[in-house]
């Protein structure tokens, strides 16, 4: 606005003095700002902005490149230490969600995916990017030995909610603290919006979700007002077994989940954010869905 | 070409939601109840495939883990032993097949080489336990629209049905000339309505002496381009023409230049004036940046942003096809804002609907000519096809409203709008990249002309001239038109990234009349264009030149692009697999020249085109069929008689004022990450907001705040009135939400049934003075408020006849206002914070309930009130009021602030209890007013407000002088109790006494599970 007067109020902060205080809050330093992170982007993708802020506002250098230039070019993704499957609608979400956008990095990217992977990369998911990666085979990644050359069969879908259609409306997860899943290491709990009309987890087999389950690769899970795991409808909006909301691979460093957590980057997207804030001291420097991404960053700079 | 016919199914175990939601349809539309339903995906590759290449694409298409696929049929299993009925539904040749499209690709990717031909997808219902005829009807009633879908339905055993809706034929372009000079008037009438121009008589005389002056007659491109041109969508005649009005006094003016110039731009113009003579903006800063010449209006927003938005309607296509009409209504005006100056970048959409009731049961069409779909099915689909564009698009919804009256049986309103942010400045071309405004257009002679985008066919011929006559049983099929989201939106991308390379000079949307009005007008800043439409790529042959001029088919934009970035441009779209194709270039010759090939099209002066279209002087008469006779004492005496507990009751379970948010959290409001006051708010997320906010770009936290006023049962009474209030409605609710006071702008959207005097219509000369005294309140309320209009659009022939039956739409006017704050954390919303807060009345209420929610409620209850008047709105004094607020508010003396609006102060009320979960324990004086007449009056101006217990004082001293009234507190207890004060001239006692709880029941029942 042009008058830092304006009406004697005070005003919110800039981009860099957010980031600041962000990264003070995470206690993040010059080395978060060495991170680089890939956001693919195009074919009907579309959350590219908010994706990008998250990591941004957390210091880390990041490049939106369109999935047609990183499939001329895989090299790029060698560059990158954290790869984002971001949100949309990837070609309309015809067919099925993300299948033929799945399909396309099958074909085009499948080998440095896999070999990115294998060298240790990090990689997060929201709501359709999660929808890719399982029918890439990344989540919940190989059952046994990992190949890495190659990606691992899909063992995990995402089919259609029991309520038929997209709802959005904001879900609470709970962490679990035993996963390997270094996106979550810390946090307790998470809330966030839930944008899909696709979002119900079903395994290959009882074997594969026993195994998922008993390694802890289920490392969030939608819950009801007493906090416990549900399968029921709305506080998990699509019927979920067990409340499964996302899944990591065995090392943790890959992490996928439905709801979008890249959407809590402020504290005012919060539905609730005008009681919170009643009586409250100070405003908080940042929304809470930032901390899966604070981890990610963390764990990028320990490698 | 042999065909492959591919069929996926949900691998057995597995939940078939598809099917479980038809089951529900089926059983609460129709109770209908089969045995069993399954459904499954249906692909046609018609793309010369082997077997075995066939035998692949099935494998990559089908999840491995939950699905089944075939290659030609699945088996068909009996149950009980019956066999089911397989109902096969797919589109129309031609109609726009987005799934197919993304098949083709996935088909292409997985065999690793491109593809000729077309992959086209249905759907089956597999349904066991009905018999066929009833399947049939239920299929059409549901399932199905014959204008854009074909269906089949066999028992099994069936046979592999391999046929697939090629469209086009080998028909050889070609130009016919239409013999206009020597044309009689009943045959140049004629000549109009059988082509489908919507063309007048004498603007048929005007083209014919146009081309006698020439010594030929025009081609049938010609005259089409010109009925596209001159529509009344596209050129505003009613709006442009000078106006004979006798007013209500008798008196008569003549308003000369028009209704547009004298009211709808004068008081942009004159607000301007203001803003100068009072030097609100600093030097070269002025808050509008661009206004009535572009896509859509521009503000200035901050030093890296301007805003630019648009509100569209689309009624007519969503009478004929719901789905696709409105979805086209979305992504329509998503290309308006994002065309406007060299493009902005979308951020948000809002929509609006006025519908009939839909509450009836589907198969009772008492009251509903033929022909005309249940408002229930019209509902459905229009809702569905704005969710689609929108949620595929990524833009998150702000604002959603629904009314309902059975005047819009015959013409449903579809509103949709898109607020985008415009960067201040985009880098100009390579290689020097110079920074330059982006508002502008700097197009020049020779640059070509690019098409870029989705492909021409047959859909939405005509859709110009359709919209501008009313709905009968001839409107044609082909008006309808189909989004594709997907590809729409990999057509903005790529444009972001060309405007941010600086590859081109300017763009606009190919909306209402295709190519022969977006390059028509892209003509004008050079004064000339010349286009092959040879060049043009086509979803199929055999379109006639006419045809592909005039096509509305979508997601395509009309580019400038200068020929040294030519190369750049064409190749950045081949890699972002978006279609570009090179038309012709800009001239200066002062013509617009169309060829096919070797064929001569089209050869117009531009100044024809665009100034030759004769502007008769139309009738106003204000001549209402009966006048309103103001009671207040017998209204007063029967108000005293309500029980106002249960009145608010039965307005909380009225269609108008009952929660929606079933329907509305299927739109995405989330995406983006820039929400800050949501639509849909509260405890349980049900209570619409007074106005919304968001950020604007991430990192930063100014924000843009939308709200709006729409009251068209005013216009019973008085269009003025309703302008009036509608104005005060849309800026009271931005500035609830924290808006500042010197940054609102607002857009007008007028629809109206035909007000030209006729046959069809005997009252036109009434309606016309009701459109005169629309545009007077609406130029009254912007100049009061400081309100610029920044963009607006008129939709004039909201009419239906069918069966001999004429359903018009109330006179509707729509405001809506966009504010700004430089804090989005400093925004409010109507929720009360805590126990022990002060409530107050700012503004006072009068004895006006015409046209009201309670009014009609009691007329449909069978025991109508005694007339009262409407709210007047005295613009002066709710303009102090509002300052004052504004200075409370940011003084942060105040913690909720929501607006009295339909259903009146205790619907306000509702919603503070029904968000909060908090009570209200709260006392009326009743010396001038019966309570009755205080809770539910809809007087306009008015804001409910809450403070703290300590901040009451000060409250009181900043806004005592604007009508302010104290009513009591917020409670612990989720009570909404009203009582009146002991000192009351009627008495002390309690009107309302109720529980959140009865709050809520009543608040979800009108709308739920429609």
């Amino acid at each position: 606005m042009d008058s830092e007067q304006h009406q004697g109020r005070n005003f919110g902060t800039s981009f860099a003095a957010k980031r600041t205080a962000i990264m003070d809050a995470f206690e993040l330093d010059g080395a978060a700002e060495a991170v680089r992170v890939l956001v693919p982007t195009g074919y009907g993708l579309n959350c590219e902005a908010e994706s990008a802020a998250a990591f941004e506002l957390l210091g880390a250098q990041v490049e939106q490149v369109h999935v047609s230039d990183l499939l001329a070019e895989p090299g790029r993704l060698s560059q990158a230490s954290i790869l984002v499957f971001i949100g949309g609608f990837s070609f309309g979400d015809h067919v099925a969600s993300g299948r033929v956008f799945a399909n396309r990095m099958r074909f085009g990217l499948g080998r440095e995916l896999a070999r990115f992977i294998a060298d240790g990369g990090l990689a997060v998911g929201m709501c359709n990017g999660f929808q890719v990666m399982t029918k890439l085979g990344l989540l919940p990644g190989a059952l046994g030995e990992a190949s890495p050359e190659a990606l691992a069969p899909q063992q995990v879908s995402i089919v259609g909610n029991d309520r038929l259609g997209y709802r959005n409306a904001w879900v609470r997860m709970r962490v679990d603290p035993e996963s390997p899943c270094v996106w979550t290491r810390g946090v307790e709990s998470i809330e966030s919006p839930s944008r899909h009309g696709e979002g119900k987890l079903v395994f290959a087999s009882d074997a594969v979700r026993d195994q998922l389950f008993a390694e802890r690769r289920v490392p969030v899970r939608y819950v009801d007002a007493q906090g416990e795991a549900t399968s029921e409808w709305p506080a998990n909006p699509n019927g979920s077994p067990d409340g499964a909301a996302g899944l990591c691979d065995a090392s943790g460093r890959v992490f996928g989940l439905m709801p979008h957590p890249e959407a809590f980057l402020y504290p005012e997207n919060h539905p609730r954010w005008l009681a919170r804030r009643f009586g409250a001291e100070a405003r908080p420097a940042f929304g809470l869905g930032l901390q899966l991404y604070a981890n990610g960053v963390r764990a990028a700079t320990q490698t | 070409m042999s065909v492959h016919r591919l069929e996926i199914e949900v691998r057995p175990g597995l939940v078939d939601p598809l099917a479980e939601a038809t089951r529900k349809r089926l059983e609460t539309w129709l109770e209908l109840s089969p045995a069993a339903l399954q459904t499954r995906k249906s692909y046609h590759l018609d793309l010369g495939l082997s077997d075995e290449e066939a035998q692949r694409v099935l494998e990559a298409l089908v999840d491995p883990v939950a699905e089944i696929g075939a290659l030609g049929m699945l088996p068909d299993p009996e149950r009980d032993g019956e066999a089911p009925w397989i109902l096969s539904v797919g589109f129309l040749p031609g109609v726009t097949d987005a799934i197919g499209h993304s098949v083709r690709r996935a088909a292409s990717d997985c065999l690793r080489r491109s593809l000729d031909g077309h992959a086209y997808s249905s759907t089956l219902y597999l349904v066991w336990g009905v018999d066929g005829p009833t399947l049939e009807a239920a299929a059409r009633e549901l399932l199905y629209n014959p204008l854009i879908e074909r269906h089949s339905l066999v028992q099994a055993p069936r046979s592999v049905d391999l046929r697939v809706p090629r469209a086009g034929s080998e028909r050889a372009p070609g130009v016919e000339p239409v013999a206009l000079r020597e044309a009689d008037d009943a045959t140049l009438e004629r000549i109009s309505k059988e082509g489908m121009l919507a063309l007048t008589l004498a603007e048929m005389q005007a083209i014919a002496a146009h081309f006698r002056g020439l010594g030929r007659d025009p081609t049938d491109a010609e005259l089409e381009c010109l009925a596209q041109t001159w529509s009344e969508h596209c050129k505003h005649k009613i709006f442009a023409s000078p106006i004979r009005y006798v007013d209500p006094q008798g008196d008569e003016t003549l308003i000369e230049r028009g209704l547009f110039r004298s009211y709808v731009r004068a008081a942009t113009e004159a607000v301007a004036d203001a803003r100068k003579q009072s030097g609100a903006d600093p030097e070269g800063e002025d808050f509008l940046v661009s206004v009535f010449h572009d896509n859509a209006g521009v503000v200035r927003f901050t030093e890296a942003d301007h805003l630019v938005y648009k509100v569209e309607t689309h009624n007519s296509p969503s009478a004929l096809d719901p789905y696709g009409g409105a979805m086209t209504g979305i992504v329509g005006v998503n290309r308006d804002s994002f065309g406007t100056g060299l493009g902005a970048d979308l951020l948000s959409n809002v929509w609006g609907y006025c519908f009939g009731d839909p509450r009836g049961p589907l198969r009772d069409r008492s009251g509903l000519p033929p022909g005309l779909m249940h408002p229930r099915r019209i509902r459905d689909g229009v809702h569905h096809g704005v969710i689609d564009g929108g949620n595929q698009s990524g833009i998150p919804y702000s604002r959603g409203f629904e009314l309902f009256d059975g005047r819009y049986a015959g013409k449903p309103l579809v509103y949709c709008g898109t607020v985008a942010a415009m960067p201040v400045t985009v880098p100009g071309p390579p290689p020097e990249r110079a920074p330059r405004p982006t508002e502008d257009k700097p197009i020049a002679v020779g640059d070509r002309v690019v098409m870029v985008g989705g492909r021409i066919g047959k859909d939405g011929i005509h859709g110009a001239t359709f919209s501008s006559v009313e709905l009968d049983e001839s409107s044609p099929v082909q008006a309808v038109q189909i989004g594709d989201p997907i590809t729409q939106k990999m057509m903005w991308d790529f444009l972001s990234e060309a405007r941010d390379r600086g590859l081109y000079s300017g763009m606009t949307d190919n909306g209402a009349g295709g190519l022969s009005s977006s390059v028509g007008e892209m003509a004008e800043a050079t004064n000339g264009a010349r286009i092959d439409l040879a060049k043009a790529p086509l979803k199929y042959p055999g379109l006639a030149p006419w045809e592909i001029l005039i096509s509305e088919a979508q997601e395509r934009m009309t580019v400038a692009v200068p020929p040294a970035q030519l190369d750049a441009f064409l190749e950045l779209a081949a890699r972002r697999e978006v279609e570009a194709s090179v038309l012709g270039e800009f001239t200066d010759d002062g013509r617009f020249r169309v060829d096919y090939g070797a064929l001569e099209v089209c050869d117009l002066s531009l100044e024809f085109m665009h100034d030759g279209v004769p502007l008769p002087t139309l009738e106003a008469r204000w001549s209402p069929a009966q006048a309103r006779v103001v009671d207040a004492g017998a209204a007063e005496a029967a108000l005293a008689q309500l029980d106002c507990g249960a009145a608010l009751l039965d307005l909380l379970a009225r269609p108008n004022l009952s929660a929606n948010d079933d329907r509305a959290r299927s739109y995405d409001h989330e995406v983006k990450g820039l929400s800050v006051i949501k639509p849909l708010l509260g405890v349980e997320g049900d209570v619409p907001s007074t106005a919304t906010a968001m950020r604007v770009r991430h990192g930063r936290d100014e924000g843009v705040i939308l709200g709006e006023g729409i009251h068209p049962w005013l216009s019973d009474i008085d269009t003025e009135a309703m302008a009036r209030a509608c104005v005060d409605e849309g800026v009271r609710r931005v500035l609830c939400a924290g808006a500042r006071l010197d940054r609102i702008a607002a857009l007008d959207n007028f629809c109206w049934p035909d007000p030209i005097q006729s046959a069809k219509t005997p009252d036109g000369h009434h309606k016309l003075a009701q459109l005169v005294r629309c545009c007077q309140g609406l130029y009254d309320a912007c100049l009061a408020y400081g309100v610029p209009l920044i963009s607006g659009k008129d939709s004039m022939k909201n009419d239906a006849f069918l069966g001999g039956v004429k359903i018009s739409i109330p006179p509707t006017l729509l405001v809506s206002v966009m504010g700004q704050t430089p804090d989005v954390g400093a925004c409010l919303d109507l929720e009360p914070r805590a126990a022990g807060d002060r409530v107050y009345l700012l503004g006072a209420t009068a004895l006006e309930l015409g046209a009201s929610e309670l009014e009609r409620a009691r007329a449909d209850a069978g025991s109508p009130l005694p007339p009262t008047d409407l709210p007047r709105t005295d613009l002066e004094a709710c303009w102090a009021r509002y300052g004052a607020f504004a200075g409370a508010r940011d003084a942060g003396l105040i913690r909720s602030a929501h607006v009295c609006a339909r259903g009146g102060l205790a619907l306000s009320l509702a919603h503070m209890v029904l968000a909060s979960g908090l009570g209200l324990e709260l006392e009326l004086d009743t010396d001038g007013l019966s309570a009755a007449a205080q809770l539910f009056a809809e007087s306009t101006g008015r804001i409910v407000l809450t403070c703290a217990e300590a901040q009451g004082e000060a409250v009181e001293a900043a806004l005592g002088a604007h009508g302010l009234q104290r009513l009591g507190r917020v409670v612990e207890a989720p009570t909404l109790r009203v009582s009146t004060g002991a000192g009351s001239g009627s008495g002390s006692g309690t009107v309302i006494d109720t529980t959140l709880a009865a709050l809520r029941g009543r608040f979800g029942e009108a709308l739920h599970g429609l």
